[in-house]
This record gives C-alpha cells, sequence and structure tokens, in this order.
C-alpha cells in the first residue's frame, strides 16, 4: 500500500464518484455523468468498474473479480492483484464469501444477497445508441420515456429471424420508467437482474456515466406480448460438474472438432466438483490436467 | 362555425434577420379540410408549415390547436413532451423527401409500425397485420412487407411514408410538397390515392405546394402566398377560376398548358 492512497484514488476522486452513485441509485436506470480518471489499464479493460470498486470499497470488504464468469482470466487477476496491492483488502474467487463483486459480462450463478454489491464494466452504457446517434437526442428520448424506437429493433429481429436475436446486452427497463444497458451480460443473465437483492452499480469510464439499479428493484427485459422474453443457453450439461442449469462456454479441445461445454462461472463449478457432483468428461480433461498437456 | 375550428392561427409574424418569412398570418382548419398553401419558392409556405406544427416558434402570433375533447392548446406555448405525444398520435408530418421521415434500414414493415409501438402497442403480430393492410391501402404489395425501403421505387417511398403517417389515424396531417420530385404518371397516382384517403378516414390536412395543379385536385381552400404575407384566400376553385390579387393572377396565368 505504499505510495498509494487506499483503493488508489484520492479521496476528492472517491467523493465525486460517491456524488454520482448517490445520484444514480436514486434516479434507478438513469445514467449520470461523472469525471472519469485515466486508470492504470487501458479503455475497455474495466476502467468505469474499477473506479467505483475504488469508491464503494472499505477496508473490511472482501473482492471477488471476475471476468466472462471465470476469477482466473488476465483481467479478473489483474484487478484483483491492483487492489489486494492498492487497498490491501482481503480477495476472494468464492461468490458467498465476497462483499464487492466487480464483474465483466457476467452475473454468478449462485443468486446474491442483501450485503453484497456487484460492479459491472460497461463498455456502452446508452441502450439506443446504436437506434440514435445524437447524445442529445437519446437524452431527450429517456427524459420523455419515448422508447419506440427500441421495439422497433425486436420487430425487426423478430421479422428476419423468427426470434428476437439479441444474445447479449439485452436492453431492460428498470423500474418502469429507464431504458438500460445491462453491460454485455448474456441475456441468460437478465432475470438475475430482476428483485435482486445486492446492489447493482454500473461504471463506463471511457463514455463517463454510472448507473444503478438499487435492492429489489423490477428490472423486465423488453419483449413483445407474443413474443416474450425466452432465455438460451447451450443445449448440455456442464462437462466437468455435470450442471444442466448454469450458463456454459464451448471450449475447442483439438483439431479434430472436440468440444468441451464447461460452466463459465469457475466458482460455481468447482463448488460443485467439491461437493461431488461429476460431469461426463471430469477427470479426463478437469483444469490441472489440461495444463499438464 | 368559427369557434370549431381544428387549428387556427391569429398574427403570425417571424423573420430570419432582416428576411420576413411570416407577416401576420392568419389561418384556420376545419375537422375535415384540406388546405392548401401555394406561393413561389421562399415565400414562407414551409416557414409556415413548420410553425403551424409547432416545429419552429414565431416571434409573435398565437396558433390554438382544439384536441378531441375540444380542449383548446397553445402549440407554442405547449409543454415539449405534449407536443411530441401530439406529433406521434394526432398529428402527422410528411415531408417532401421521404428518407427525411423514413428508416432506411428498417424494413417497410417495422416503418410502418413504429409508430404503433411509439403509442405502446406491444404485440408483434397486431403490429405486422396493420402494416400489412396499410401497405395495401397504399397500393404496395403485402409481401414486401419485409424488405428495406432502399430497394423501393421513390413513389413507393412516399407511399411509404404515408402509410406509416396514417397509421395512427391522425386527425391533422401537415404535407410538405409530397409530389415533389416524383414523376408526372406517378404524381397523379399519388395525388388520387391521398384524395382518397383523406376524404374516406376525413383527415385535416395543411398542404404545401408550389403545384396549382396538386392544389386545384386535393384542396378544398387554398391561401396564396407572396414574400411571407397572405395575399389572397378562398375556395379552391373560386381563387384559381377568379384570381383577385395581381400576384395570384400572374401564378394562375404562369401554369404551363401542355
Amino acid at each position: 500500500m505504499k505510495g498509494y492512497n487506499f483503493a488508489y484514488l484520492d479521496e476528492q476522486t472517491k467523493r465525486m464518484i460517491r456524488r454520482a452513485l448517490l445520484k444514480a441509485v436514486a434516479i434507478p436506470g438513469h445514467q449520470v455523468p461523472f469525471g472519469s480518471r485515466e486508470m492504470p489499464l487501458p479503455y475497455g479493460w474495466g476502467t468505469g468498474g474499477i473506479q467505483v470498486t475504488a469508491a464503494v470499497l472499505g477496508e473490511a470488504d472482501v473482492l471477488k473479480v471476475i471476468d466472462q464468469g471465470a476469477d482466473d482470466t488476465t483481467n479478473a487477476v489483474s484487478i484483483r492483484r491492483f487492489f489486494g496491492r492498492t487497498a490491501g483488502v482481503a480477495t476472494t474467487t468464492h461468490t458467498t464469501e465476497a462483499t464487492v463483486i466487480q464483474t465483466r459480462h457476467r452475473i454468478p450463478e449462485v443468486a446474491l444477497r442483501e450485503d453484497q454489491i456487484i460492479v459491472y464494466q460497461v463498455p456502452q452504457p446508452e441502450p439506443l445508441s446504436k437506434l440514435e446517434p445524437s447524445r442529445a437526442e437519446t437524452r431527450r428520448m429517456h427524459g420523455l420515456a419515448e422508447y419506440g424506437a427500441m421495439h422497433v429493433k425486436l420487430y425487426e429481429d423478430i421479422t428476419r429471424f423468427g426470434h428476437v436475436a439479441i444474445s447479449y446486452d439485452y436492453p431492460v427497463m428498470v423500474n418502469g420508467r429507464y431504458l438500460m444497458a445491462p453491460s454485455p451480460i448474456p441475456a441468460f443473465d437478465n432475470p438475475k437482474m430482476h428483485m435482486m437483492p445486492a446492489l447493482q452499480l454500473f461504471g463506463a469510464g471511457r463514455e463517463q456515466r454510472i448507473y444503478a439499479v438499487p435492492p429489489w428493484t423490477a428490472v423486465r427485459s423488453l419483449d413483445f406480448e407474443d413474443h416474450p422474453f425466452r432465455t438460451t443457453r447451450a443445449p448440455h450439461a456442464c462437462g466437468l460438474c455435470g450442471a444442466a442449469d448454469s450458463y456454459l462456454d464451448e471450449v475447442v479441445t483439438d483439431d479434430r472438432g472436440g468440444r468441451l461445454f464447461v460452466c463459465s462461472d469457475t466458482d460455481f463449478c468447482e463448488g460443485r466438483r467439491a461437493a461431488g457432483h461429476l460431469g461426463s468428461e471430469a477427470g479426463a480433461e478437469t483444469g490441472t490436467d489440461m495444463a499438464a498437456e | 362555425m368559427a369557434d370549431e375550428t381544428l387549428l387556427s392561427a391569429r398574427g403570425l409574424s417571424l423573420s430570419f434577420g432582416a428576411i420576413p418569412a411570416l407577416v401576420g398570418v392568419d389561418a384556420d382548419l376545419w375537422p375535415g379540410e384540406v388546405l392548401a398553401v401555394v406561393g413561389e419558392s421562399g415565400s414562407g409556405k414551409t416557414t409556415l408549415l413548420n410553425v403551424l406544427s409547432g416545429r419552429m416558434a414565431p416571434h409573435s402570433g398565437v396558433t390554438w390547436y382544439r384536441d378531441p375533447e375540444g380542449v383548446l392548446h397553445d402549440v407554442h406555448a405547449m409543454p415539449m413532451p405534449a407536443l411530441r405525444a401530439l406529433h406521434r398520435s394526432d398529428w402527422g408530418f410528411v415531408h417532401q423527401n421521404p428518407r427525411d421521415s423514413l428508416r432506411m434500414g428498417v424494413t417497410a414493415g417495422g416503418n410502418v409500425g413504429e409508430r404503433l409501438m411509439a403509442q405502446g402497442m406491444r404485440h408483434y403480430g397486431r403490429i405486422r397485420a396493420e402494416a400489412i393492410d396499410w401497405l395495401r391501402q397504399v397500393e404496395i404489395d403485402a409481401d414486401r412487407v419485409d424488405h428495406l425501403p432502399r430497394t423501393f421505387s421513390g413513389g413507393m417511398l412516399q407511399r411509404l411514408q404515408i402509410a406509416r403517417t396514417l397509421v395512427t389515424h391522425p386527425r391533422l396531417v401537415f404535407m410538405d410538397e409530397p409530389t415533389g420530385g416524383l414523376d408526372v404518371s406517378v404524381q397523379a397516382r399519388l395525388l388520387d390515392l391521398i384524395r382518397g384517403l383523406v376524404a374516406r378516414l376525413d383527415i385535416a390536412v395543411v398542404l404545401v405546394t408550389h403545384d396549382l395543379a396538386v392544389a386545384r385536385l386535393l384542396a378544398h381552400r387554398i391561401m396564396v402566398m407572396q414574400r411571407g404575407v397572405v395575399v389572397e384566400t378562398g375556395l379552391t376553385d373560386q381563387v384559381l377560376d377568379d384570381p383577385q390579387h395581381p400576384y395570384t393572377q400572374l401564378l394562375v396565368s404562369s401554369v404551363l398548358q401542355a
């Protein structure tokens, strides 16, 4: 910790971010501008999430960082070590032990609790960005709750593909008022945001926006009455732990078409294996075996 | 009768710097009536349309709109949400260039359905059925519903824009040179179509055109503008057959006879 203020950012900056966070919590789903700082990692790697985490982190907190559900990927490891060094807080890979979880592209499979905070890394906070290029106009659309254009996008998907073909960053209505981009989590995770007991914070560093969903807030995925929102997952069980209800990653294992479907949430998968659940590929291709090959 | 007008404007004035675009313009529009505004380029026709529809604010003057419940609204003092809601439902705007209002990357069905979805319709099947019905009404083949507008001809684009505007059954439609830039045979068909739809759906129209033939075909009443001033107003046939003002006489006599 020597040479750094607690959690890297100076106190004035943290205060500024907390003010933005308070506004964001007060107006669920509304994007609040904030003075995003340069962070010692590239844009797109979680500069927004890392600033929000720095602003909410306390000395007693236990931090978990995941990237696409995994605790052991570059982004997750480097941000976890960053806060281990600059804040000296305890870190963990276990979802249930963490008080603050910073995430990129997934929500953990285990249901979160009231005493936890989940921080999302957001590349593009504006859900209407692809439909309306002008930010002045999208702000007006949010202000007047004119979200018909978003349904035009869904209409086009059903017309072309027979179903809504948005597989990640599926737009949601928060508290029946604001249209929100849930960050690029799979649509599979959208239902977990609805009435979540944990506080959900979203940080977009490059776009300089913070937004939030307070605990126990309604989050509804957009749909049509005759084409209701549906989640999709690969029609397999996890090869390692046998889970049939978790979100799966497809891993190419050789150059002869071999494939392995495994839980994208590594902590969830390890927990199940430790409890004795085994998938069809377990033993043959566990993480250690793959490393040894 | 005067207290039943749909739209009525008094003393509208607006100038762009030293150039007067509107000088004390009065206008009245009754339900189901087609009012043509004619005049040469730069006479303030389009400015008048923009002011009447609340898209521009005049420097002085007032415009009243009577909603279906009979309540009067001052168009220029209306809060923006209310005005935008009006433009989405009770009013429509047909641009000279359909590309200004259509979404070129969205299918014909999506374009027609947009206003329905903006009004809160959330049933895909019904939106699509309505879109197909409207394409049929503007004489576009139902099997083009999933095609992109960029594959449409100029006349079809204009008809698509009209379908998209009329789908919410507006009571008042503003049209800015709806037949401009189309060849003569397409123009004739489009005029026929607009005349039929307007009569059948009992829509009031403020129509801006420089083409007296268009005004003759569509309009019940006509307003002639010159340099921001309304120089003559009256029933279409009366004004065109027996013009009183020198400028109107000039305008009528300068129409080419084929």
